[in-house]
């Protein structure tokens, strides 16, 4: 009797403090809209970009309403989430299909309460950072959208398993999980760092990937940017964490990394961050990406799931040269070492410098540090490209004959020989990756 | 073809080959082009380069005033060194050396044509395939070798005043033992020229032979230009004013070209224009963008956007393919061959053995993609191209321009490996390259152009070997004796078949087999079902054939407890040939001998199969190594070839290493379709043996005096079936599919 | 304007940039000795030599050697490790149909500047990226050695 009104106190616990968590949630103030220098367009937007178009590369709207070949922005893009597949929607101005019709007011309210047309959207939109963004920058996004090209182009329904399939559950998730609340300058800090947050923020989005999620699908606070896997890549530590994160990088590695994609002596962006510097951060000014990199900067360190730490000098990279591998590199798994000389070091050489391309260098990357091989095995089986000031640079993928062996086997290998790392990568979890979702 | 009847070999090249070998899509020439009767005066008119000969005895045979020897040839040197094969023997008949003599490509002219290509096509062709050319050569090139000497001798003795048989010739110089006179061709070329074609000549016996059967081989004659980078192939040829042409296929086989907008391709810098080219049934056809650049053109392809309209297109995909053949594989068809009765069950003890077997489809992917270059000016029209199929490809061009034949000359170049894919019934891409170069000209584009395919290009719009279903059932006795085989391949045909006939091609090696069977039936379906152009690859049928026939008789002998090459020995009594090739081969791998076990636990185990295909016999054993991960490396190959007298040892050796590595790749590759596109697109998807899988060699020659046959295509197809037999005899598993894949399931 | 050198003389460039240098050497220099085969550095044809060191030219965007010096196969026999190399070649009768072998002997030729005397293990390291489809790559491994012995002895 005793356990049963203790269970009933702790009941009766949790639901006053849902309570007033909800009460909290809706009758907090959203707060003021955010103002340039902070919002808007970048201080050194060039004279022949508006600015609509330019909020609208910050915000990456084009990466997820873009199907793969298809007509920009108008929507069909697939999302594999784990309870079944959403498409991204028409934002071209087309009455039927599109946002023609839309008024300011739903538009504003979609991107920042996550409102559709059809009632409450998924947050694969990322309304939960969307909606610090200023109702000026939504609509100058809006009419950029409104001024390019119509395309009929109807959404695919979305194939959702019950009860993710019912919208108004979305509506509870919103009161669990959504803080509606506009960006907040920080005083204590320069404009440019206000500027970087509200880049990384509302508009860019960053930790929408980066930050691991809680059981309910919603961003962990505490863990900001600390790293996580996502449709089946790795979005990395990005805190100021020097061991697991970006802490060690040089301003012109970070630099590089967001303005091209390739950070010298570092990564080069792949998968879906290869789309998000494509589409998105490539197009950011000199002066914006510096404020996002004072930003980034001061990201309290975390060490998140702590499992990529990178060797910038591994033993082996340091004995090889471009032609050949050094004489004492450990040769544990000859298949992966065959594997990587055939197809591999014509591009990446022994010494992982990459030979036609920086873009080709592997010294120092996380993917080659990250024992579990998780980016690795995708850029294995899919390849990937980045088109920076409209060159391509493609890895192509070797998924069509590599089984999963093989993926297995030239991954360990990489990860032995450029980041002195012993890959755990198994056949099986190639085979499940290659199941799962392309990204 | 006129015969000589003094001459030492029994019989002409061609007798105990089929009429189905020279279909064979490659090695090399079909047979020697011309008669000796057409002589002098035709021969002077064959080729432009005869204008600076002072002797052109006959149309192969070309001297020039310092002495030095031209051989014409009529087939393509993509490889074989079939160039070399012609010089040798034109070198060893005229007694002069081989530094002395150089090989030129014959230009598509009917009296090249090939007397069997007449009988087949019902019309003479000319081209170059079915590892023939030595063996079409031997007789032909060293008859038109000889006649030249003796012309020459004949002009010496009359200068003289001697009888011919007093004289004799050293490196090209005629010596008048007794009177210790000498002169040398150079000087004597006038005369000659003025003396009449002897009716008979006399051919070297071979125990005089100098440059034939060398241990070491004759050089290469296109070694050094190889090694330089002078050879000139199609990609490289130039000429004044020429565009580029690159060119966008339609995404889906068949798909036609709807509407194209070409504005950003044209605002390129460099772009020359945008021209259409109307596909048909027999090329794909699509939007060519022209500029002096490869680059750029490739650039301006990129740019255009494109319509496709696919109601005609492939819509399939290989699933399907597969799926219709493999009902096709359990209904009765065409019999290509039927002895005795097949047996339906094993008798009281004995073992069947059956199982379907499944191969795709496979792209040559040459190394050079495909590429012609046309240069059409008024009336005439010049193809510069790695010409593997002269006056068809010649007839094809004729055909889209309203020409006559002889308005259409062509220019043989080198070709970057072809292994069937540039002599093309169809014609294709040679069809492409003209009917682009006549759009562009009723464009107003008046300038040379050469088509140039992309890698990706040649892969998804290139001809294929055909996919084949193959269900193979076999009775074995108690005593593990082959009683009844019964075998049925569906596949489309090589050829367009009339309804109901039956493609030698692909079921060669199945249909007159080695082994000695007595109860044999085998059939076939060639569907028309499916509109995907195939093509022969090197060694034709055979490279599906060899793979299910010598894994089965494997899984047969595995399934009885016998030893594989003892299996084999007891079914060929009535082929000693194969025979004597099989000893030879087990004995030079030591076969009776296990492997020493490999480290770390991986196992190592030998393959062993044998293939007579284009008169050949070979036999490869393969030593392979399995790790403990399923991957696997062959570690050493020992090979048998009995291919007839060896003319140039070295370069069997070379095609023996060479065709193994190529059908080696077969274990790896294929060719899917999905919705009627090809998935493969460039080597990261289409793998092809590297220098890391590549496999040390021990070839071993049979001494022969029989006729030469061909060494271009009979190295591939036991290639993949002895490196699977090694690895099923480790793994236990049969393959009955292919691509096997870089590595195989281990227990 | 883009400047560097190609075998010992000047070049100057002012097309697009991103021309792949094998384009540039192929179609505007006439150095057609170095082959297009795959257009994606997994074949080897298109190798060339950028200040001595081994690059796939089809991916290399002529702006990127502004200032340097690109050897390609027409002068290879200019070095003596080239000329080394070509004469095994010849001797040891390696091409077949041939397209391949300008990247192999430029691929060779950097693998012997490295390594004077490479091992078995160090050919398939360096070599294993350049294709030959018609597999002479036992020769092409003969040759290598032959070639290091010879540059032995001469040293
Ligand atoms: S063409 Fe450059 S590597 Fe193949
Ligand atoms: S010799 Fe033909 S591709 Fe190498």
């Amino acid at each position: 009797m005793k356990f049963r009104k203790l269970a009933g106190g702790a009941v009766a616990i949790v639901v006053i403090v849902a309570v007033a968590f909800v009460a909290y949630r809706l009758l907090k103030p959203e707060g003021p809209e955010p103002t340039p220098p902070i919002a808007g367009a970048a201080q050194d937007l060039p004279d022949d970009m508006s600015r609509g178009e330019y909020l609208t590369k910050a915000a990456d709207c084009a990466a997820c309403h873009t199907e793969k070949g298809g007509t920009p922005f108008a929507g069909g893009r697939p999302f594999q989430l784990p309870f079944g597949t959403i498409y991204a929607t028409n934002l071209t101005p087309d009455e039927e299909t599109g946002i023609g019709k839309w008024s300011d007011e739903a538009f504003v309210a979609a991107v920042r309460e996550g409102v559709g047309s059809e009632g409450h959207l998924y947050p694969a939109m990322p309304y939960t950072s969307y909606t610090g963004m200023s109702r000026d920058d939504i609509l100058a996004i809006k009419a950029y959208l409104e001024s390019l090209p119509p395309v009929n182009q109807p959404t695919p329904e979305n194939s959702l398993s019950f009860p993710f399939n019912q919208r108004w559950g979305m509506a509870f998730w919103n009161l669990a999980f959504f803080d509606e609340t506009r960006f907040t300058p920080d005083s204590d800090q320069s404009d440019a760092w206000n500027r970087g947050a509200y880049l990384a923020g509302p508009l860019g989005h960053c930790g929408e990937c980066h930050t691991p999620r809680n059981i309910g699908f919603a961003m962990q606070s505490h863990d900001y940017l600390a790293g996580t896997e996502v449709q089946g890549w790795k979005a990395y530590n990005t805190t100021s964490d020097s061991l697991y994160g970006i802490g060690s990088w040089s301003d012109d590695q970070l630099r590089g990394y967001l303005s091209r994609g390739h950070a010298p002596g570092r990564s080069s962006a792949s998968g879906p961050m290869a789309e998000v510097v494509e589409y998105s951060l490539q197009h950011l000014t000199d002066g914006d990406i510096d404020a996002l990199i004072a930003y980034l900067r001061s990201v309290e360190p975390e060490q998140g799931d702590r499992n990529v730490t990178v060797n910038v000098t591994p033993a082996a990279v340091e004995a090889s040269n471009a032609v050949l591998p050094g004489d004492d590199a450990p040769v544990e798994d000859p298949h992966g070492r065959r594997l990587f000389e055939g197809d591999c070091a014509g591009c990446h050489q022994w010494n992982g410098i990459g030979r036609q391309t920086e873009y080709a260098s592997l010294g120092g990357s996380s993917s080659v540090n990250d024992p579990t091989g998780t980016a690795l095995i995708q850029v294995l089986l899919r390849g990937t490209s980045i088109e920076i000031d409209g060159v391509t640079q493609r890895m192509p993928g070797f998924g069509g004959v590599y089984s999963d062996t093989d993926i297995a086997a030239v991954a360990n290998y990489v990860l032995a020989h450029f980041g002195d790392k012993e890959g755990t990568v198994t056949a099986d979890e190639v085979a499940e990756r290659r199941a799962g979702p392309a990204h | 073809m006129k015969r000589n009847s003094t001459r030492h070999e029994p019989h002409d090249g061609f007798v105990g080959l089929s009429r189905r070998q020279f279909l064979g899509g490659m090695g090399a020439a079909l047979t020697l082009a011309v008669s000796l009767k057409s002589g002098i005066a035709n021969a002077a008119s064959l080729a432009s380069e005869a204008a600076a000969d002072a002797f052109a005895p006959n149309a192969f045979i070309r001297i020039d005033e310092a002495g030095k020897v031209t051989v014409v040839s009529s087939y393509l040197e993509m490889g074989q060194g079939t160039f070399t094969g012609l010089a040798t023997l034109a070198a060893e008949e005229l007694d002069v050396p081989m530094r002395d003599v150089s090989v030129v490509g014959s230009p598509a002219d009917l009296r090249y044509a090939n007397p069997i290509l007449e009988a087949v096509f019902g019309r003479p062709v000319q081209g170059t395939g079915g590892s023939t050319a030595m063996a079409g050569a031997w007789n032909q090139m060293r008859e038109a070798a000889a006649t030249a000497r003796q012309m020459l001798v004949n002009a010496a003795a009359r200068r003289w005043q001697v009888e011919p048989a007093s004289l004799s010739v050293t490196d090209g110089v005629v010596v008048h033992e007794a009177s210790g006179q000498r002169i040398a061709y150079r000087d004597l070329l006038a005369d000659a020229a003025e003396l009449p074609v002897p009716e008979n000549v006399q051919l070297k016996s071979p125990d005089d032979f100098r440059l034939i059967g060398a241990e070491q081989g004759t050089p290469r004659v296109d070694v050094p230009a190889k090694t330089n980078g002078s050879a000139i192939f199609t990609q490289d040829k130039k000429l004044p004013g020429m565009l580029v042409a690159v060119i966008a296929h339609p995404p889906k086989l068949w798909g036609k070209v709807q509407s194209v907008d070409s504005s950003q391709a044209e605002a390129i810098p460099g772009v020359v224009a945008v021209v259409e080219v109307p596909g048909d049934d027999k090329i794909q056809g699509g939007v060519a963008v022209l500029a002096h650049n490869t680059w750029v053109a490739r650039q301006g392809r990129g740019a255009l956007k494109i319509t496709w309209d696919d109601s005609q297109a492939l819509t399939v995909g290989s699933e399907a393919i597969l799926s219709a053949f493999r009902d096709l594989a359990e209904q009765p068809g065409i019999v290509a061959e039927a002895r005795g009765t097949l047996l339906d069950d094993a008798p009281e003890g004995g073992t069947v053995i059956e199982a379907v077997y499944e191969q795709p489809y496979l792209a040559h992917s040459a190394m050079e993609p495909m590429n012609c270059l046309v240069d059409l000016q008024g009336d005439r029209c010049d193809i510069y191209n790695g010409e593997q199929w002269h006056t068809g490809d010649q007839s094809a061009a004729a055909e889209i321009l309203g020409f006559e034949t002889e308005q259409v000359s062509i220019h043989q170049l080198y070709a970057g490996g072809s292994f069937g894919r540039r002599a093309n019934a169809r014609s294709d891409y040679v069809r492409e390259a003209v009917t682009l170069a006549r759009t562009a000209r009723d464009q107003g584009i008046e300038a040379p152009i050469k088509l140039v395919w992309m890698r990706e290009d040649d892969m998804r719009a290139t001809q294929y070997r055909p996919l084949t279903v193959q269900k193979s059932r076999m009775v074995l006795d108690d005593a593990g004796k082959l009683l009844s085989w019964h075998w049925r391949i569906v596949g489309q045909s090589f050829m367009e078949m009339p309804e109901g006939a039956v493609d030698d091609s692909l079921v060669e090696g199945a249909k007159e087999m080695d082994y000695d069977v007595p109860n044999l039936r085998v059939e076939q379906h060639n569907p028309t079902t499916f509109p995907v152009p195939v093509v022969w690859l090197r060694s034709v049928g055979h490279t599906h054939t060899a793979f299910v026939g010598e894994t089965q008789i494997d899984e047969a002998a595995r399934a009885t407890g016998q030893d594989p090459y003892q299996f084999r020995r007891s079914m060929l009594g009535n082929n000693p040939r194969a025979l004597a090739v099989l000893d030879l081969v087990a004995e030079k791998s030591n076969w009776d001998t296990p492997l020493p076990e490999g480290e770390n636990g991986e196992r190592r185990h030998r393959g062993m199969a044998l293939r007579t295909s284009f008169g050949t016999v070979v036999a490869h054993v393969a030593e392979v190594t399995l790790h403990t991960d399923g991957s696997y490396v062959v570690d050493r190959v020992v090979t048998a070839i009995d291919c007839g007298v060896a003319i140039n040892p070295d370069v069997i050796r070379a095609q023996m290493e060479g065709g193994f590595g190529f059908g080696l790749s077969f274990l790896r590759q294929g060719i899917v379709f999905e919705a009627g596109s090809v998935v493969q697109s460039n080597f990261n998807d289409y793998p092809v043996m590297r220098m890391n899988a590549t496999p040390q060699f021990d070839v071993h020659i049979v001494p022969s005096s029989n006729a030469p046959s061909g060494v271009g295509e009979p190295g591939v197809p036991p290639a993949a079936p002895a490196v699977a037999n090694a690895l099923a005899a480790m793994t236990g598993h049969a393959y009955h599919s292919l691509p096997l894949g870089g590595s195989v399931a281990t227990s | 304007m883009i400047t560097f050198t190609v075998n010992g003389s000047s070049h100057a460039f002012d097309g697009d940039p991103n021309m792949p240098l094998l384009w540039y050497l192929r179609d505007e220099a006439d150095l057609t000795g170095t082959k297009f085969g795959c257009g994606i550095a997994m074949c080897g044809a298109c190798t060339v030599h950028i200040d001595g060191r081994p690059v796939r030219s089809c991916l290399t965007p002529v702006a990127s050697v502004d200032g340097r010096s690109v050897e390609t196969i027409e002068t290879a026999e200019n070095h003596p490790i080239g000329k080394l190399v070509q004469q095994a070649w010849v001797e040891g009768q390696v091409p077949q149909c041939g397209y391949c072998q300008s990247g192999q002997i430029m691929s060779a030729v950097a693998l012997l500047k490295t390594k004077p005397s490479p091992t078995d293990d160090d050919i398939d390291a360096a070599m294993s990226g350049n294709i030959c489809r018609c597999a002479t790559y036992p020769r092409i491994r003969a040759a290598i050695h032959s070639a290091a012995e010879k540059l032995a002895y001469e040293a």
